[in-house]
């Protein structure tokens, strides 16, 4: 039963709540039209306290298209956090007026704090570089729609990996499914952080590489997920200029792939996937985006309980 | 040669690594005690070299998770009638609670004061824990107890 429940950290829900949402998106994407009044009546609040226009839309496309409305804010300074508001008093306020929080925060675990003080289901809409469990919804949605399965792919991640906090959520969710494997491309500077080196991959014995060129590896995955190398992550400016253009993934590197396998980006993209790779079959990132829409109108559907209406 | 008197009912905390006496002698309030206390430093060790000794003639009631924290080499010993009744080996708590502090900068616990902060026993032997908001993994030399 998730209905009532938060959504902070991609291991929040076990794989059979995870199966349900799915399954209620694949029933979304074949007839949209049935849930378009799901949730009449409800009110979403998307506190934003960076910016993020591609999650808030999704979010606030995923309400709409439910029947649903929105409240909240786009970015802190238009808010009453600009005069110093807590997290815990902006969401117990915001409690008594709306049904379901959406919150993106630049600092790392500032969802779950909102969760703590909450008494309406609060989703992590990104925080700082550490989770971005929605994404992850999305990500398996689209993996479980194209592959038919979660289970036995090896899946490349590729980029900054110590930052990109889409890549921590795939590998743990990733990890729960049986015999995945998980190769891992990135400059030794961006690395994956040691909790998910230590406390997922090596404490639950799977299988993983840590390699350094896509073109080591390409020809052994099933999918290739690219990110980007975020400005906003770094520190000094000299290590991003350094980083950026490391690994950028272009049609020669695409036919040493796979026929069957996938590319996926969470987006935006900025020049890791030249533009000449949009054409070809194996680029799946556009329609991930769409997947993403459908997933979080299954989730709000699912934490608000009105799923089992429709 | 520094003599002091063994104690006829209270507690010992032995074995502490020299210098960090003084740090549990705080955290204890023994600054206020009113009954005697002896805090001696740099002592013979056969194990450690040097290490602090404190010895409390009462019984009082000590928070062994943080001694734990601050030196898991520690221990206590329980002595009644000038003999060791019990003896007490530290181990790291599974939880700690507002005892050690977050050092990612990215941490929400970094702006937000009011939140107790939270860590899990990651790694025993490497003393390290995982902040409950941030994930991130922790010594307890980096964490500063």
């Amino acid at each position: 039963m998730l209905k009532g429940r938060h959504l902070i950290d991609p291991m929040d829900f076990s794989v059979e709540e995870i199966d349900s949402i799915l399954n209620l998106a694949d029933k979304i994407v074949e007839n949209p039209e049935k849930y378009a009044h799901a949730c009449d009546g409800k009110l979403m609040a998307t506190l934003f306290y960076e910016p993020s226009t591609r999650t808030r839309f999704s979010f606030e496309a995923a309400m709409l298209r439910l029947g649903g409305k929105i409240i909240g804010f786009s970015e802190p300074n238009s808010s009453s956090v600009a005069k110093g508001e807590s997290v815990a008093d902006t969401i117990r306020t915001i409690s008594c007026y709306a049904d379901i929080a959406v919150m993106r925060h630049p600092k790392e675990g500032a969802p779950k704090i909102a969760s703590l003080y909450s008494q309406i289901p609060v989703i992590n809409a990104g925080d700082g570089g550490h989770q971005h469990p929605t994404q992850t919804l999305t990500d398996l949605l689209t993996i479980r729609s194209v592959k038919k399965t979660l289970s036995n792919l090896t899946i490349g991640l590729c980029g900054d990996l110590k930052f990109g906090r889409t890549v921590h959520s795939l590998i743990k969710s990733m990890s729960r499914y049986e015999n995945n494997k998980f190769v891992l491309i990135s400059p030794k500077e961006l690395k994956v952080p040691d909790y998910i080196r230590k406390e997922v991959l090596e404490k639950k014995n799977i299988d993983f590489i840590e390699v350094e060129r896509i073109e080591e590896v390409i020809d052994t995955l099933d999918i290739l997920y690219v990110t980007r190398v975020q400005r906003e992550r770094f520190f000094n400016e000299e290590d991003y200029i350094r980083l950026k253009d490391s690994y950028i993934l272009d049609m020669k590197k695409m036919k040493m792939a796979k026929d069957d396998m996938i590319v996926m980006h969470p987006l935006p993209r900025v020049n890791e996937i030249a533009y000449e790779v949009d054409s070809d079959p194996r680029a799946y990132y556009f329609k991930q985006a769409k997947y993403g829409m459908f997933v979080r109108m299954a989730l709000i559907m699912k934490l608000l309980g009105v799923d089992e209406i429709c | 040669m520094l003599t002091i008197n063994s104690i006829k009912k209270g507690i010992v905390i032995d074995h502490i690594k020299a210098g960090c006496g003084i740090k549990i002698f705080n955290y204890l309030g023994l600054d206020r005690a009113d009954f005697r206390v002896a805090l001696i430093m740099n002592v013979e060790s056969q194990k450690l070299g040097r290490k602090d000794i404190i010895k409390i003639e009462n019984v009082i009631d000590i928070d062994y998770t943080v001694l734990g924290l601050i030196d898991p080499n520690i221990t206590i010993d329980i002595i009644e009638d000038e003999k060791i009744k019990e003896k007490i080996k530290l181990k790291l708590p599974e939880k700690v609670v507002d005892v050690i502090k977050c050092k990612n900068p990215r941490c929400i616990t970094s702006i937000e004061k009011y939140i107790p902060n939270v860590f899990y026993l990651v790694d025993e032997v490497k003393g390290e824990y995982r902040c409950e908001y941030c994930d991130e993994v922790h010594t307890l030399e980096e964490a500063e107890v």
